[in-house]
């Protein structure tokens, strides 16, 4: 018998999945976080939830994983120090970036740019260059770059960085500064611009394999921690990572790679929303995660998240391919206050965190938080107890948030109502960018909440985006685990190749897109995966020439060796019209082409709840009443105890329905129907 | 006669309180609204102007014409008062033409789109948008001409038209303007991309009137106007003293070899009114850097920047207008008289934030920041290449922002909101280029307690025989630094020839043929520097020495001596710094690098450059000067007797092209009869 295990290490828990590969049996388990080495957590749940399974930890064979571990090391600034090789002439084109200035005109007054990931004195230029059409103008001088090697190992750098001036057309130069750093720099790990990613624009090709070069030292040393702790008790169990894009890398991979691992974390909480959903039925969904200091959205289209070929982690941003995520500062420690001149109400971006986070949990927070006008308004009722043992203070609460009534010169609660509006628009706001805005009507999708503070919002945010079913699913934890559990392992191969359309065959391509599937295939089956087991598609990037965007064109590579330049054209021209309701008589323009090989995705059902007797909860899941204040007035609530539910349950609006890491509301005038698998559908009452 | 609404929903809609909660939240959606243009645009346009560097602006107005979002203010009401003809349901209205739409646009090259959006019959907003068009005809490339005389020349002009009737668009009036332009298909993209953004704006407020109610949101619009005047008030009480205050600068030449020209502006408080006087600045120039500038624009900007400096919470609009008096003086550079040429006017709008800078920072020294990277530089590249296709490049250039209260200038950016530089990776596989060097000018950034940034110099390698034509300022002139920051370093242009001749070009030039092989080293200036530079921590000026953006050498003018291994000497460094501190003396507030006498005196030597002459003014312009001097409540003082005996010699001496000169004065008749 073989298990695999999926994991997702939280701020608060860990929650793990145990799956039968054989006959799709399920086991959960949740232990604490152990934030200074989640290792530790994480082999005190794989204890823990084979213990509940009953079988030993040698029987698992994969473990799947979600990691935060490279986007932290980003955003706590606490990557290694990367020393960076450029073109002559280029040395500070991390400096320059896209010289870009935030903030509207005058924005500059205020903008203080960060020092680059890479700092200028463990930079060095090579004398070198190739032509952007792959031809070299002139050869490397390795002597001289063997001198200026000084400088880097004088600076002690931690990792190295080459990127080299269209090195994407022919990486021949970066492989050979890459052997004389290998020589002059004996034990720090080399990334090259042309392997991590082959493509034009020099800033973006190089901020992103230096981001790579940062977090590599701290995610090598994680995964090999891991991976030799799991295989203390299973010498053949395998760790696989997830990818920002939804995919799976091998532990090997991972750590080579680690510039796609920065979104790992929220594309768990994608591919898990997109399982639970599938089960319940549901394949066309936006996704909304709501945490304590943002928000992460996505669009969900046949069972498929939407990628696209940016990650952004805090002021960096990468090429490389993610889950179309787009983050808010909006969660539940967002700060709500009135600024003097205006007298407007503002929520966020400021937020109080876990530290001294929201005044209700007394813990030293006294600033009015999202979190602090849900306790007013009765929605996280004092019944709660956060994480099993926290207590919440609405007086705390009250008191945090009356000089923002005062400023307001409005009632507590009337001020608690307008913060939650005014956070609910701001999602809002960042569900639009994926939906409307990409030319989807919110109205084909489901909205799934989740994440800690999600299931409080949720029913708000499908009222405004006008999506229903709003889709809560059991345990925001096991959500993420159940998407480690479940994602197939992913790879892919890229190329540069500008051509018109005028100026290629489908031939050429055809020859060109069987190297790229070779070379993906290749890294699975070095990961495990046989070649039976793999499915490749075909990608290409196109554009109207002269034209900035690229669209991104799925096909079959079948039917392109058989049709002509159509097959991906035509496609394009009806992706771009959706978007931007036209469509041009212009040439059009390849820009990259990608095969992109998958594994099996592993086949499992979600666990059945029993069902009930009637149609009505059963009392044995009423806890009892509350008072909240909705629709701008008090009103009786009812809570419900989330774990007691059964299918075909029936809950009323206005309802608080309680579990041990979400609160779930459920607005007056809407109704929410719990399904076989535990989810509550909540739509409004017809 | 103004222009006609036409409704058929005769129904006006009532002014209701909004609460604040769904003020807010309609402000936030608005706010979305816009930014969502940007993103429509950027994605469809074909020229790497727009695309890439974002040349554009957005807006959306309430039904009176007033913006409520945007960057660069309204300019309906001037158009609405100018239009004769009607505003009809499904319109969508297409100018290129300054002096038809007061100034909202001001050059030929911006494409200034406008939508009335209707809903049930009733107006009830607009939407409007510009964006830089790569070429729109006329004598050079580009459509910038240096030494363009009159806006004919500077390619088509398009008064307010209604490119779409009824929601169908007047292909026939398309063609026609497309055939005059060197880059039709860019244009053509850029013109769809533009309306794409626009019917976007329009979706979201009728989605947000009917999602609110009409009346909703017509009141919001309203209070969200009102909201933004009362911060406003608050701020100009605060900030802005009673006392007259003054400041100038200037534009370095006009590309005829004559300059500097002045902008003097004087600002004052009188009760909850700020008033801002051109009163002062030089009159029109006879080549195209004149600056057509719009009243409502310059408040836009001067509370954009009132913000940001003061309180960058504040969201602004149009609200505030009437707490601001703009008087430009007629047949100034800032307010020339058609049909002057237009087309170089990016160095003066720059300039004028300098001065705004300059001014709002004297009453409030602590919020003063350097002159700032104040221009746009542009740089084109033209001709026909070994396959004989045709290629274009028109591209902006970026440099030192200043140092600022808040921390250094960063080095080698943009002043200018959403602009962004063009790969050069990109550049190099469509044109035939290769940038050699991309990097930023060590030392170019002014000293100071915060450093101004560097400048920025590329070295374009060119692989095909073409012309080039550059425009760039602050050649002759510094950047200011303030509060004892010292001046950044200038701009200059180097085209070493394959022969290994070098040449030094000067800031304004068109047509120079270049060869292949020949590399051109364009460097922009670096920003003023902020504050007391021997108080700078001496790590930081070690930082920047070991990054290369400050040479051993530089990091003397923070009194800083450094060791061979490139770590500070403390001890050396203290004596120095005291020495300096000493010899100095007081600090003064502006340092300008010497008085325009002395730069030019000096300005040969330093720059390999003549210096420009005294300009001449054409001596109707000084009349119309004189003229509108009755008219519009005395705001206008030239020094006449300089500026006619130059505008003698000028006639006697260079009289350039009489036939130009001929036409000026009929124009000029006709320019007196309309004011």
């Amino acid at each position: 018998m073989t298990y695999r295990l999926g994991v997702d290490v939280g701020g608060t828990f860990t929650d793990l999945i145990l799956v039968n590969e054989t006959s799709g049996d399920i086991h959960t388990a949740k232990v604490p976080s152990t934030p200074d080495d989640s290792s530790v957590g994480v082999m005190n749940g794989v204890e823990r939830v084979c213990g509940n399974a009953g079988i030993d930890p040698s029987e698992i064979s994969q473990v799947m994983h979600g990691t935060t571990v490279a986007t932290n090391t980003v955003l706590t600034g606490s990557g290694s120090k990367v020393g960076l090789v450029t073109t002559r002439g280029y040395k500070q084109v991390l400096q320059i970036a896209r010289s870009y200035v935030p903030g509207g005109l005058g924005g500059w007054v205020i903008y203080n740019k960060s020092d680059p990931l890479a700092p200028l004195a463990c930079t060095i230029e090579a004398d070198e260059r190739m032509g952007a059409n792959g031809k070299p103008v002139r050869g490397l001088d390795t002597k001289a770059l063997e001198k200026a090697m000084a400088q880097l190992k004088e600076e002690n750098i931690e990792a190295l960085t080459v990127s080299l001036i269209n090195s994407y057309a022919n990486p021949k130069h970066e492989k050979a500064v890459e052997k004389v750093a290998r020589k002059a720099l004996p034990g720090v790990p080399i990334s090259l611009s042309s392997s991590v990613v082959p493509e034009m624009q020099e800033y973006e090709r190089t901020i992103t394999t230096v981001a790579n070069s940062y977090v590599r030292p701290k995610v090598a040393e994680y995964v090999k921690n891991l991976e030799k702790k799991l295989k203390k008790g299973n010498k053949n169990i395998q760790l696989n990572i997830l990818r920002s894009d939804g995919g799976m890398a091998s532990a090997k991979l991972a750590q080579q790679l680690p510039v796609n691992l920065l979104m790992s974390g929220p594309a768990g909480g994608v591919s898990g929303a997109v399982w639970v959903a599938k089960q319940a039925g549901f394949e066309n969904l936006l996704t909304f995660d709501m945490g304590g200091t943002s928000t992460d959205v996505a669009l969900v289209q046949d069972g498929k998240a939407h990628l696209r070929r940016e990650t952004t982690v805090g002021d960096v941003t990468v090429r490389a391919s993610s889950v179309d995520v787009r983050t808010v500062g909006a969660g539940g420690g967002s700060i709500a206050h009135v600024p003097e001149l205006t007298g407007a109400l503002r929520v966020g971006p400021e937020s109080a965190g876990a530290q001294p986070g929201p005044a209700a949990y007394n813990k030293g927070g006294e600033l009015p938080t999202v979190t602090d006008a849900n306790v007013v308004l009765g929605y996280l009722p004092s019944e709660v107890r956060l994480g099993g043992d926290m207590e919440i203070r609405k007086d705390l609460a009250e008191k945090a948030i009356k000089p923002v009534a005062k400023a307001l010169g409005i009632s507590v609660k009337r001020a608690a109502a307008g913060i939650i509006d005014i956070v609910n628009e701001n999602m809002y706001g960042a569900l639009r960018l994926v939906s409307v805005e990409q030319g989807f009507d919110p109205r084909d999708f489901a909205l799934i909440g989740f994440g800690g503070a999600g299931p409080l919002h949720a029913n708000a945010l499908g009222r405004l985006m006008n999506s229903w079913p709003v889709i809560i699913p059991p345990g925001p934890g096991v959500l993420c685990a159940y998407g480690d559990a479940t994602t197939r392992v992913r790879d892919e191969a890229s190329r540069t190749y500008i051509r018109r359309f005028a100026d290629t065959t489908t031939a050429d391509l055809a020859k060109i897109y069987e190297e790229l599937a070779a070379k993906a295939l290749k890294t699975l089956a070095q990961q495990g995966v046989p070649d039976k087991d793999c499915s490749v598609s075909c990608q290409a990037d196109i554009r109207y020439q002269g034209q900035g965007l690229q669209l991104t064109v799925d096909f079959d590579l079948k039917a392109l060796k058989k049709g002509d330049l159509a097959i991906i054209g035509d496609p394009f021209d009806e992706m771009h019209k959706q978007l931007f309701t036209f469509a041009l008589d212009a040439d059009k323009e390849i820009v990259n082409l990608r095969a992109v090989a998958q594994g099996k995705s592993a086949e499992i059902e979600a666990r059945k709840l029993p069902r009930s007797g009637s149609r009505t909860p059963v009392n044995a899941a009423k806890l009892g009443n509350t008072t909240v204040f909705m629709d701008g007035k008090d009103m009786e609530a009812t809570l419900y105890q989330r774990d007691k539910l059964k299918a075909g349950n029936k809950i009323e609006g206005p309802a608080v329905v309680l579990e041990m890491d979400s609160t779930t509301v459920i607005l007056a005038g809407h109704t929410g129907n719990v399904d076989e698998f535990g989810n509550i559908l909540i739509a409004p009452t017809s | 006669m103004p222009a006609t609404i036409v409704e058929t929903n005769k129904d006006k809609f009532s002014l209701i309180d909004i609460d604040p909660i769904t003020l807010d939240i309609i402000e936030n959606a608005m706010m979305n609204a816009r930014h969502e243009m940007d993103a429509v645009l950027f994605r469809t346009a074909m020229s790497p102007g727009i695309r890439e560097q974002h040349d554009e602006f957005p807006m959306i107005a309430n039904l009176e014409g007033k913006m409520v979002v945007g960057q660069f203010g309204s300019f309906i009401h001037g158009f609405k008062e100018a239009y004769n003809g009607t505003i009809e349901e499904g319109d969508l209205f297409l100018t290129t033409d300054p002096y038809a739409c007061n100034g909202a646009i001001s050059h030929i090259n911006d494409w200034l789109l406008l939508r009335p959006i209707f809903k049930d019959g009733r107006l009830i907003a607009y939407a409007a948008m510009f964006g830089h068009m790569t070429d729109v005809g006329g004598k050079v490339p580009g459509s910038l001409p240096t030494d363009a005389r009159e806006i004919f020349e500077e390619g088509i002009r398009i008064p307010p038209t209604k490119i779409y009737k009824n929601d169908e668009l007047q292909t026939d009036l398309l063609e026609l303007i497309l055939h005059n332009c060197r880059m039709p298909n860019w244009n053509r993209s850029d013109f769809n991309a533009l309306v794409a953004a626009i019917r976007t704006a329009e979706k979201r407020v009728i989605e947000m009137a009917g999602r609110f109610g009409d009346d909703v949101f017509y009141s919001a619009l309203d209070e969200l106007l009102a909201r933004n005047k009362r911060a406003m008030g608050k701020l100009i009480k605060n900030t802005v003293p009673e006392k007259k205050q003054f400041f100038e600068d200037y534009i370095c030449d006009d590309g005829l070899g004559m300059g500097p020209y002045k902008i003097k502006c004087a600002m004052w408080r009188e009760k909850d009114k700020v008033i801002f006087d051109f009163e002062g600045t030089d009159p029109q120039s006879i080549s195209s850097i004149n600056f057509y500038l719009n009243e409502e624009m310059f408040k836009m900007f001067c509370g954009v920047y009132m913000i940001m400096v003061f309180d960058p919470q504040i969201m602004f609009n149009d609200g505030f207008y009437d707490l601001m008096e703009v008087k430009i003086p007629h047949g100034t550079l800032l307010k020339p008289q058609e049909p002057a040429a237009l087309s170089c006017r990016t160095h003066a709008l720059g300039r004028i934030f300098d001065v705004l800078g300059g001014l709002l920072g004297q009453g409030d020294p602590d919020f003063l920041a350097g002159a700032g990277f104040s221009d746009s530089p542009h740089f084109m590249y033209s001709g026909y290449d070994k396959n004989g296709e045709w290629y274009q490049l028109y591209s902006i250039g970026f440099g030192g922002v200043p140092g600022k209260p808040s921390g250094d200038g960063p080095d080698g950016h943009s002043l200018w909101p959403s602009f962004t530089n063009v790969p050069n990776e990109f550049l190099e596989s469509y044109f035939p280029l290769r940038i050699e060097t991309y990097e930023t000018i060590t030392d170019s950034g002014g000293a100071g307690y915060n450093r101004g940034g560097n400048g920025l110099r590329m070295g374009y390698c060119f692989l095909e025989p073409g012309t080039i034509s550059i425009h760039d300022d602050r050649w002759l002139t510094y950047p200011w630094g303030v509060n004892g920051g010292e001046p950044g370093r200038r701009s200059e242009k180097i085209l070493v020839r394959t022969d290994g001749s070098q040449e030094r070009l000067p800031s304004k030039c068109d047509r120079i043929e270049v060869g292949s092989g020949d590399i051109l080293y364009f460097n922009t200036w670096g920003g003023g520097g902020c504050g007391d530079p021997l108080k700078r921590e001496v790590e930081r000026v070690e930082f920047d020495v070991r990054a290369g953006l400050v040479s051993m050498d530089g990091a003397k003018r923070y009194g800083v001596v450094m060791n061979a291994d490139r770590r500070v000497n403390l001890k050396r460094t203290e004596t120095l710094r005291a020495r300096m501190a000493q010899k100095r003396g007081k600090v003064p507030m502006f340092d300008r690098g010497g008085d325009i006498e002395t730069l030019k005196k000096r300005c040969l030597k330093e720059t390999g450059l003549q210096p420009p002459r005294q300009p001449e003014f054409q001596s109707w312009a000084l009349k119309v000067l004189e003229g509108g001097k009755a008219a519009a409540s005395g705001s206008v003082k030239v020094k006449r007797a300089a500026g006619k005996k130059a505008a003698k010699k000028t006639a006697k001496k260079a009289a350039p092209k009489p036939k130009a000169k001929a036409k000026v004065k009929t124009k000029a008749k006709t320019a007196k009869k309309t004011a």
